[in-house]
């Protein structure tokens, strides 16, 4: 594995496997014992760099890291260069001196993990950046199905909405194809990049007519401010023809599943008795990502299993 | 106190050896009494080379650069005339700032300086700035600009195009059509959608670039386009120049030899405005220069503080510094490719950017007879761009630790040197 994760496209196959296989470990593991807690990262510093309110993802990787018995440091940084509050770079000296052997960065301008990368000696992992990637929400989600299901390879799955401005997009398109799946990505013509018919999936603008061959759907957030954005006429409009209601999860065959990265938009992309299903995978997502989150770590900062290390 | 000079075995525009003498500021046919000699052997020398696009940042952003600094680097560079964009702070659109401008140019002494007036006034688009007033001005401005931003509102440019014939104006055009390009971070293609950056589509560019070509032929004027940077944009350049209209373009030395694949590392010493385009952009670019579709080499030589560029991409300053190797780069895009012959250099260097700015000193033959503004290249030296050695205030280059074609031996300003040994005289 590369020394950082920040984007899907740092793992090769064998890596992705890796990374999966070690969360089913962290999972066996853990499951027999009272307390949660494996000794595997004492002593090592990993920080929780959020320059975006995020709770979901920073609480999972906090518990992550400390089920692993890392020193944990929250650092909410307000603010960011372009709010005119400390720098970047800044911030990265001040880690840097604290000694930090892993950072988890979540900031809102795409490409912040990488250039966090060329200032700090510790490992860096993407947690989100603006609309680029979120790489661990793309293991995680290859996880849940591989779960579900048993398998990625091979699979169909569809990944349904705002193309353009989703790191979760970015990140499962290029981790799934590596993986072996066959991606379809679904929205309206002006939420996908100009781009986009040169990423490793198919394109679709026609949601009812790849449901029926999909094994899995992911849903994607829309963004408040997408709403009003004039990408599509009416939030209404754009549930009808994009979000995933009973009539149209009927139309998937019997045991695909329905996942969604969270927080829910419920009525607009996915109607209330659909992410409630027995299809929906979407709280053990999040249970998941703790486990995915804990390999990831594991894995970069505490020496490979298998002699994969760099 | 310019001197006389007698410079041996140079060869101008790159054709046969020869001597070339230099007294009172000018070219002359014998040998000056006393003149200082350079052994000038397997050096070109070409007319001093004129930018119609830097952005001096003084007034205002001292940090940057200034005058001073700037047009030291210009000389380094093998200018002898550069045009000072107007968006300083002050805005450039009144006599007074044109005039402080020049002023410091003229003080500073390394190169000169043509100030650049605003279009409108604090490059709002709003209102046509003093345009007569600083035509009229000790700046005697020619070329006006909103660079940085596009005089977008078609009613105000047609007017700004038809008012400046009164002094034989042109209107340079940044053209970037703003609802298109809101927030845009770098080409839209299919790096910004892998990466995760809004995109600065071509269209913007083209679109305005046939509106206002339109809108010059209509009203009898001419139009001058800054920093081209798109397959299209030259087609349509190559169209209104089949049409007899008076248009002419310039394309920056980094659209030349750079493509938006570099935005991948997310450094924003990449970042640039308008964006890095890709391999098909380049070579369009390339050959229309060699075709003579694009008249000019500017640089849009844009320095900013490190702090302004070591930061996350979105939050960084758009630009980047240029004076310093033009040259090279122009010489590694075209000489080295067989594009272009350094006559075709001078050209597009000297010759046709004074012709735009109205710059009658500047881009002469170097024969007797005209003023001494000139340079000396080596072309068969190679170098590594290091940003820590400049003459500018910043170092954001894009060109760092890239390898490069020829160097700038000696300018001559108005025949004294600027430059020699490749140092500052
Ligand atoms: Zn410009």
């Amino acid at each position: 594995m590369n020394r950082h994760l920040l984007s899907a496209a740092d793992l090769s196959r064998d890596d992705a496997l890796l990374v999966l296989d070690t969360a089913a470990e962290m999972d066996v593991a853990l499951a027999g014992r009272s307390i949660k807690k494996l000794p595997t990262l004492r002593g090592r510093t990993v920080v929780n760099l959020f320059f975006e309110d995020s709770t979901r993802t920073r609480t999972s990787f906090e518990v992550a890291a400390k089920r692993l018995s890392a020193d944990v440091i929250n650092f909410a940084a307000k603010g960011s260069s372009v709010s005119k509050g400390e720098s970047l770079k800044d911030t990265a000296l001040t880690l840097e001196a604290m000694g930090s052997d892993g950072v988890v960065i979540r900031h809102s301008a795409s490409g912040a993990p990488h250039r966090l990368a060329h200032w700090i000696r510790g490992s860096v992992v993407n947690a989100g950046d603006g609309t680029h990637e979120h790489p661990t929400q793309a293991l995680l989600d290859a996880y849940t199905i591989r779960r579900r299901t048993g398998r990625v390879e091979g699979l169909n799955i569809a990944i349904v909405g705002d193309v353009l401005h989703s790191r979760v997009a970015r990140s499962n398109v290029l981790l799934l194809s590596t993986l072996g799946a066959e991606v379809t990505v679904v929205a309206p013509p002006t939420l996908l990049p100009v781009g986009v018919h040169s990423w490793p999936c198919a394109v679709s603008y026609d949601l009812d007519a790849v449901l029926p061959k999909s094994d899995a759907v992911m849903m994607l957030r829309v963004q408040h401010e997408r709403m009003t954005g004039g990408f599509f006429p009416t939030v209404r409009e754009y549930s009808r023809r994009y979000g995933l209601d009973a009539i149209r999860m009927a139309s998937l065959p019997e045991d695909s599943i329905v996942m969604h990265p969270g927080p829910m938009n419920r009525g607009v992309e996915i109607a209330a008795e659909v992410a409630d299903s027995v299809r929906s995978t979407i709280v053990e997502q999040v249970a998941n990502g703790v486990s995915v989150r804990m390999a990831v770590l594991y894995l970069l900062l505490g020496g490979a299993m298998d002699g994969a290390a760099e | 106190m310019s001197g006389a000079w007698e410079i041996k075995g140079v060869r101008p525009l790159g054709g046969d050896p020869t001597t070339l003498y230099v007294e009172g500021g000018e070219l002359v046919g014998e040998r000056p009494a006393g003149a200082q000699s350079i052994d000038a052997d397997g050096l070109i020398a070409l007319p001093g080379l004129v930018d119609l696009h830097t952005h001096l940042r003084e007034p205002g952003r001292e940090d940057a650069e200034t005058v001073a600094t700037g047009t030291l680097a210009a000389a380094l560079g093998g200018f002898t005339a550069v045009h000072a964009m107007a968006n300083t702070d002050p805005v450039a659109d009144v006599a007074g700032v044109v005039e402080q401008v020049w002023r410091l140019g003229e003080e500073a002494g390394h190169c000169e300086v043509r100030p650049v007036g605003a279009v409108t006034v604090g490059l709002a688009g709003k209102q046509l700035a003093e345009l007569g007033a600083m035509a009229d001005s000790a700046a005697r401005v020619r070329v006006f600009s909103d660079d940085g931003k596009c005089v977008h509102d078609p009613l105000l440019m047609r007017r700004a195009l038809e008012y400046v014939k009164a002094f034989d104006g042109v209107v340079a055009q940044h053209a970037q059509d703003p609802r298109l390009t809101e927030n845009a971070q770098m080409n839209e293609g299919e790096w910004s959608g892998v990466l995760g950056l809004a995109g600065w589509p071509a269209v913007a560019e083209e679109a305005i670039i046939a509106r206002d070509c339109l809108l010059a032929a209509h009203v009898g004027s001419r139009v001058h386009f800054c920093h081209v940077s798109t397959a299209g944009s030259v087609e349509l350049v190559r169209w209104a120049k089949s049409k007899g209209w008076d248009v002419t373009a310039e394309v920056t030395p980094h659209h030349l030899f750079l493509t938006d694949d570099l935005v991948a590392s997310y450094d924003p010493v990449f970042k640039v405005n308008p964006p890095l385009r890709t391999e098909a952009d380049v070579t369009a670019l390339r050959e229309a220069l060699a075709d003579g579709t694009i008249d000019a080499v500017a640089t849009d030589h844009a320095p900013h503080p490190l702090e302004d560029k070591e930061t996350e991409w979105a939050a960084a300053a758009f630009g980047m510094t240029g004076l310093e190797t033009a040259l090279s780069v122009v010489a590694a895009a075209m000489v080295d490719t067989g594009l272009l012959d350094w006559a075709g250099v001078a050209d597009r260097m000297s010759v046709r950017p004074a012709q735009i700015g109205r710059l009658p000193r500047h881009g002469q033959p170097l024969e007797p007879g005209s003023t001494a503004n000139l340079v000396l290249v080596d072309p068969d030296v190679r170098w590594t761009v290091d940003p820590r050695i400049t003459a500018s205030r910043s170092r954001n280059t894009p060109f760092a630790g890239r390898e490069l074609p020829a160097r700038v031996i000696a300018t001559f300003l108005r025949g004294r040197p600027t430059v020699l040994d490749g140092k500052p005289a």
